[in-house]
């Protein structure tokens, strides 16, 4: 009996230990140890424990990196521009959608392709079409009888096409969630405003907007977090190319690894990344606090008028 | 709900097909080009749409597989074949090792009362945000060096799992915590232990959320490239991965590389197609509380 109370005991411990055990050693150990790396001078044909302590010169070097700083800009700028153009048509195409029609559930199944699809072949569509000679825009264009477009090989069109391949990716995921917000929407308020005689366009900017602020926001960041970790897409249509112009900070730290071999400094590039992206997330966790006690004080304050 | 179906202008039909187009369009190019023959690629007089089909380029692909030999094969290059089949094991193994540890560790959670749901849905949204060039580095270099575990299946599964754990055990916690705790009890009085409970009680019932996890994971496994181009020797190497290597050479064979793109686009299309409404719920579940 007694060995059987034990065993209850322990099971709760045994159905979590494997999982608790991966995760410590997959997943926290490697970035812990990341940290760590990011202070030596480290190539792929040494142990760590060769490695040599460097202390912050990676970073230093890093600062003083003309490559690295236009990266980061260039990370910046795109994820700036693709999550900007991704909210204004996902936000207004769900918004021009949300009534009852009857292609929805096709356009919303079709709609999610493009996410399932491996990134590498998204890639390779785009690279495709994007062809200087046979890909379907230039030869559109020319058989209009325009002149064709550098689209991968001039550095301005470069950006902008990986821009267009990035909203065709995942416009449709701010459009979803969008939608599915607008659609758990108090109908008491709209119809009011209705009885009021709100227009169209005030009832989309006083009250639709307003209420589904918090999901806009919350979506607002989980793209951008989405948007620094671009990577395959980009390798695939440019590599970074022509000159840095598309090399955006994942794609340079994969590249200071597996071409430049420079494990240290592509740590300490790795360790920027994940700070500013921690600063994301730090500040989409403490929005969603400030919200949710708005929601409780109004609540508490309503139920005190009640009484 | 198709009650109240009122006529609508037409006008948005036309936006919806237009939307339809365009995001299945590139992908019916990628579909229509892997019919075509090379030299039909770069005749400028051929449509992109219209044209004499052929399937010489899946011939070429999965030559290693046919029974007969294709013609117009000179030399069947076996890269891809493999490829396709370890992609195939890392997928499948890693979503099994994933889907089993994650959900006994998300039934602890739910019914033994350990931490809040809240660390995990926590741990989830922090796990989301580590992008896997970050990942990089360290993992190269653990497994290379601490576990010997490069070039070899199980370095490329274990990642994936550790991967996908906290997002599996998050979206099987909300579907545990749905399972009536009367029926556990009435087991348990008829003599069941802990673990009978959980793999002929709970299981069954939790299947739907199984499947949405296993969809998620073996997705992410299926398209992954970064960490499986660190970590995969010459044998163990999967599709994506074999995709960049063949498009850094000059000459592309385009009918060639995009029917390898089908192939591995194949199965998250048809994932869409059969749980589109999973997918959905489980991409809106981190927003748009419910």
């Amino acid at each position: 009996m007694s060995v059987a109370i034990k065993a209850n005991r322990l099971t709760p411990y045994m159905f979590l230990a494997p999982a608790g055990v991966i995760l410590v050693f997959a997943l926290l150990y490697p970035i812990g140890y990341m940290v760590y790396a990011s202070f030596l001078d480290w190539s792929p044909s040494q142990r760590i424990g060769q490695a040599e302590f460097i202390g912050f010169r990676n970073y230093v070097n890093l600062w003083g990196d003309e490559a690295f700083r236009e990266s980061f800009w260039v990370t910046i700028r795109f994820a700036a521009i693709v999550v900007t153009l991704e909210m204004f048509l996902g936000v207004g195409l769900a918004l021009l959608l949300d009534r009852n029609l009857k292609g929805m559930a096709v356009l919303r199944t079709v709609f999610i392709l493009p996410m399932m699809i491996a990134p590498i072949v998204v890639g390779l569509m785009w690279r495709y079409m994007y062809h200087p000679t046979v890909g379907i825009f230039n030869r559109t264009l020319k058989s209009m009888g325009f002149e064709g477009v550098p689209w991968l090989s001039d550095s301005t069109w470069s950006f902008i096409a990986i821009v267009i391949a990035d909203v065709w990716q995942w416009t449709p995921f701010i459009f979803i969630l969008a939608l599915a917000a607008m659609q758990s929407l108090p109908r008491s308020a709209l119809e009011a405003a209705e009885i009021d005689g709100a227009s169209e366009w005030q009832k989309i900017l006083l009250i639709k907007l307003p209420l589904m602020m918090p999901v806009l926001i919350v979506t607002l960041l989980l793209r951008l977090i989405d948007a620094f970790k671009v990577l395959e897409v980009i390798l695939v249509l440019t590599n970074g190319g022509p000159g840095l112009s598309t090399e955006i900070l994942a794609l340079r730290i994969f590249r200071t690894a597996q071409e430049f071999q420079e494990l240290g400094e592509a740590a300490a590039m790795s360790n920027l990344l994940l700070m500013l992206l921690m600063a994301l997330t730090i500040g989409m966790f403490a929005y969603n606090r400030v919200q949710e006690a708005r929601v409780a004080r109004q609540r508490a304050a309503a139920e005190k008028d009640d009484d | 709900m198709s009650a109240q179906t009122e006529k609508q202008n037409p006008a948005f039909y036309a936006l919806i097909a237009a939307l339809v187009v365009m995001s299945v369009g590139p992908i019916a190019l990628m579909l229509a080009t892997s019919f075509k023959t090379n030299v039909d690629v770069y005749d400028a007089s051929v449509s992109a749409f219209f044209f004499s089909p052929t399937i010489k380029n899946y011939e070429t692909v999965l030559c290693n597989f046919l029974w007969y030999e294709p013609a117009h094969v000179d030399y069947c290059d076996p890269t891809f074949g493999r490829a396709l089949v370890n992609s195939l094991i890392v997928g499948l193994i890693s979503t099994g090792l994933t889907l089993t540890i994650g959900c006994m560790a998300a039934y602890a959670l739910v019914r033994f009362k350990f931490m809040g749901r809240g660390a995990v849905s926590m741990t989830t949204l922090l796990m989301r945000m580590v992008p896997p060039a970050v990942l990089l580095v360290p993992v190269f270099g653990i497994w290379t060096f601490q576990y010997g575990l490069d070039q070899t299946y199980a370095g490329i599964i274990l990642i994936y799992t550790a991967m996908n754990l906290p997002f599996v055990i998050w979206i099987l916690q909300s579907f545990i915590v749905q399972v009536p705790i009367q029926l556990e009890e009435a087991a348990r009085m008829d003599g069941a232990n802990p673990f009978q409970v959980f793999f002929l009680v709970v299981l069954p019932i939790i299947q739907p959320g199984l499947a949405a996890a296993a969809i998620f994971t073996f997705r992410i496994a299926w398209n992954e490239f970064l960490l499986a181009n660190a970590l995969s020797g010459r044998s163990t190497r999967t599709v994506p991965v074999t995709i960049v290597n063949s498009i850094t050479e000059y000459d592309i064979n385009w009918g060639v590389i995009m029917a390898t793109g089908m192939l591995l686009a194949i199965p998250p299309i048809l994932f869409t197609f059969v749980a589109s409404k999973q997918i959905i719920t489980g991409m809106t579940a981190g927003a748009v509380k419910g």
